[in-house]
C-alpha cells in the first residue's frame, strides 16, 4: 500500500460512518455516561489507528480485547454488539458478527474434549467478536484438574497470535472479574481496554421503564408512573436486584396484569387508548409493594 | 507431472490469499466446507478422508485458513483439496472443489496396455507412487 501524506479527518469520519453508531448508542442505550465516554475514545482511537495505517505509520495491529465489568443488567451485552458495530465500521473486524458465549460452549465434560470445543467457537467467532459472557467461571482455582485451564490456555494462544482476526471481549461481575485477573494475569495484559458499567440511578431506570414500553407501543398512565417510581425504590432494595433487566421482567408482569384487568371486563367497547395504556393498579398490585411493607414494618 | 483435478485445474497453484477468497465465497452462499486429503492421486479416486469435521456456519474464511494450516503441517507431503458442499434442496451435492495443495514431487503415471482377445488393448493408468504403501508414497 502507498503511503499517503494528508487525510482529511472529516471525510474519513464521515466514510467510516462511526457516528450514527455512537449516536444510536445514545438514543438507545439510557445512562451509563462513563461507558459511551469510553467507547467514544476507543472510537477514536481506532479511526485515528485508521489513518495511521493509511498514512503507513502504524507498524503493528493494535490489541483490541476489551472486558466490561459491571453488574447484572447493565447492558454489557447490548454494549458488546454495538462495539462489535463500530469495529466492523472501523475495519478493524472484517464481518461484524456476535458470538457470545458461556463456560458450557468453551469447555469440555471429558479429557480431549475442550480443546475442539473451543476451537470450533473461535473458528465461529473469526472476522467477529466473541464474547464471553460471566468469563470467570473458565477458572475454578478449587479444582487444579479443571478442564477450563486448557480452554484459557487457548483462548490466550488465539487472542496474541490471531489479533487481526477476532476481537474478545470478555464480561462479568466486578470483583470476580478483579480476581480472575489476578489468578490470570495473561489475560490482563492481552486486554486493551477495560470497561466499567455503573449501575443505574432510579430516574435513570424510570427512563428505561418508559422507553421500553414505547418500543412496544405501551405507555404509563400519571397514576402509573408516580406508583413506578415507588416501585423501582422499592425493588432497589430487595435481594437479586438485576438492574435493567429486572425493570424488563416487572414489565412483563404489569403487562400481564393489564392484559387480566382488560379480559375480566369483556362487555365493553375497547379504544387503543386502552389497550395501550397502563393504570396505577397494574403497577401496584406487584408483590414488592407488599414485601417493601414487611420490611418497613418489621 | 502436474495433477490437476477440479476447480480452477488450468490455472497455477492458488495463493493463500485466493484460497481464502474462495473459501469466503464458499461461506457466503452457505455450504459447508470440507478439507480433504489423499496420497493415492488417481483420478477416480474420489473417496480422500477427511480433515476433521465439514465447516458449515462460520462467517470467515480465517477458521478455515487455520485448520488447512494445521492440516498442511500433517500431511504436508499429500494432495489436500477443499470442497463446498451445498445442502440446499435440489442441490445436495458439492458445488466447488479445488487443490490447496500437492507434495514436492509427483511423479506420474504408468500407463498400462493389456492384450485381449482379437487384438484389442485395454489400458489402465497406475500412479507410480501407489507402488508404495499409504503413508510412505511421497517425500522419503
Amino acid at each position: 500500500m502507498t503511503a499517503v501524506d494528508a487525510i482529511d479527518l472529516r471525510k474519513e469520519f464521515e466514510a467510516v460512518d462511526v457516528a450514527s453508531v455512537l449516536a444510536q448508542l445514545d438514543r438507545e442505550l439510557i445512562g451509563l455516561t462513563p461507558v459511551k465516554t469510553r467507547i467514544r475514545e476507543i472510537a477514536s482511537l481506532l479511526l485515528v489507528e485508521r489513518i495511521r495505517q493509511k498514512m503507513a505509520l502504524a507498524t503493528t495491529f493494535p490489541t483490541l480485547h476489551m472486558s466490561f465489568t459491571g453488574n447484572p443488567g447493565t447492558g454489557k451485552t447490548t454494549v458488546a454488539l454495538r462495539m462489535a458495530g463500530i469495529l466492523h465500521r472501523l475495519g478493524f473486524v472484517r464481518r461484524g458478527h456476535v458470538v457470545s458465549v458461556t463456560r458450557d460452549d468453551l469447555v469440555g465434560q471429558y479429557i480431549g474434549h475442550t480443546a475442539p470445543k473451543t476451537k470450533e467457537i473461535l473458528k465461529k467467532a473469526m472476522g467477529g467478536v466473541l464474547f464471553i459472557d460471566e468469563a470467570y467461571y473458565l477458572y475454578r482455582p478449587e479444582n487444579e484438574r479443571d478442564y477450563g485451564q486448557e480452554a484459557i490456555e487457548i483462548l490466550l494462544q488465539v487472542m496474541e497470535s490471531q489479533r487481526e482476526d477476532l476481537v474478545v471481549i470478555l464480561a462479568g461481575y466486578g470483583e470476580r472479574m478483579e480476581t480472575f485477573f489476578q489468578s490470570n494475569p495473561g489475560f490482563r495484559s492481552r486486554i486493551a481496554h477495560h470497561v466499567d458499567f455503573p449501575d443505574y440511578s432510579d430516574v435513570e431506570l424510570l427512563a428505561i421503564a418508559e422507553l421500553m414500553l414505547a418500543e412496544q407501543n405501551y405507555r404509563f398512565s400519571p397514576g402509573a408512573r408516580e406508583a413506578f417510581i415507588r416501585y423501582i425504590a422499592a425493588r432497589k432494595v430487595q435481594p437479586l436486584f438485576s438492574n435493567a433487566r429486572s425493570i424488563r421482567n416487572a414489565l412483563d408482569r404489569v403487562r400481564l396484569r393489564q392484559a387480566n384487568r382488560i379480559v375480566s371486563d369483556l362487555d365493553r367497547i375497547l379504544t387503543s387508548d386502552d389497550v395501550m395504556s397502563i393504570e396505577a393498579e397494574d403497577v401496584l398490585a406487584s408483590r414488592v409493594f407488599a414485601a417493601a411493607a414487611v420490611a418497613s414494618k418489621g | 507431472m502436474r495433477i490437476t483435478q477440479g476447480c480452477f485445474s488450468f490455472l497455477p497453484d492458488l495463493t493463500d490469499d485466493q484460497i481464502s477468497a474462495q473459501i469466503q465465497y464458499c461461506l457466503e452462499k452457505g455450504w459447508a466446507v470440507n478439507i480433504e486429503f489423499t496420497d493415492d492421486p488417481h483420478p477416480r479416486n474420489t473417496y480422500w478422508e477427511m480433515w476433521g469435521l465439514p465447516m458449515f456456519d462460520l462467517r470467515d474464511a480465517a477458521g478455515i485458513m487455520k485448520e488447512l494450516a494445521e492440516c498442511r503441517r500433517v500431511y504436508g507431503d499429500r494432495y489436500i483439496r477443499i470442497s463446498g458442499f451445498d445442502s440446499s434442496h435440489g442441490w445436495e451435492s458439492v458445488r466447488i472443489s479445488f487443490i490447496v495443495n500437492r507434495p514436492k514431487q509427483e511423479p506420474g503415471f504408468r500407463l498400462e496396455r493389456q492384450e485381449d482377445a482379437g487384438r484389442n488393448v485395454r489400458y489402465s493408468t497406475h500412479a507410480y507412487a501407489a507402488t508404495r504403501p499409504e503413508g510412505e508414497r511421497y517425500g522419503d
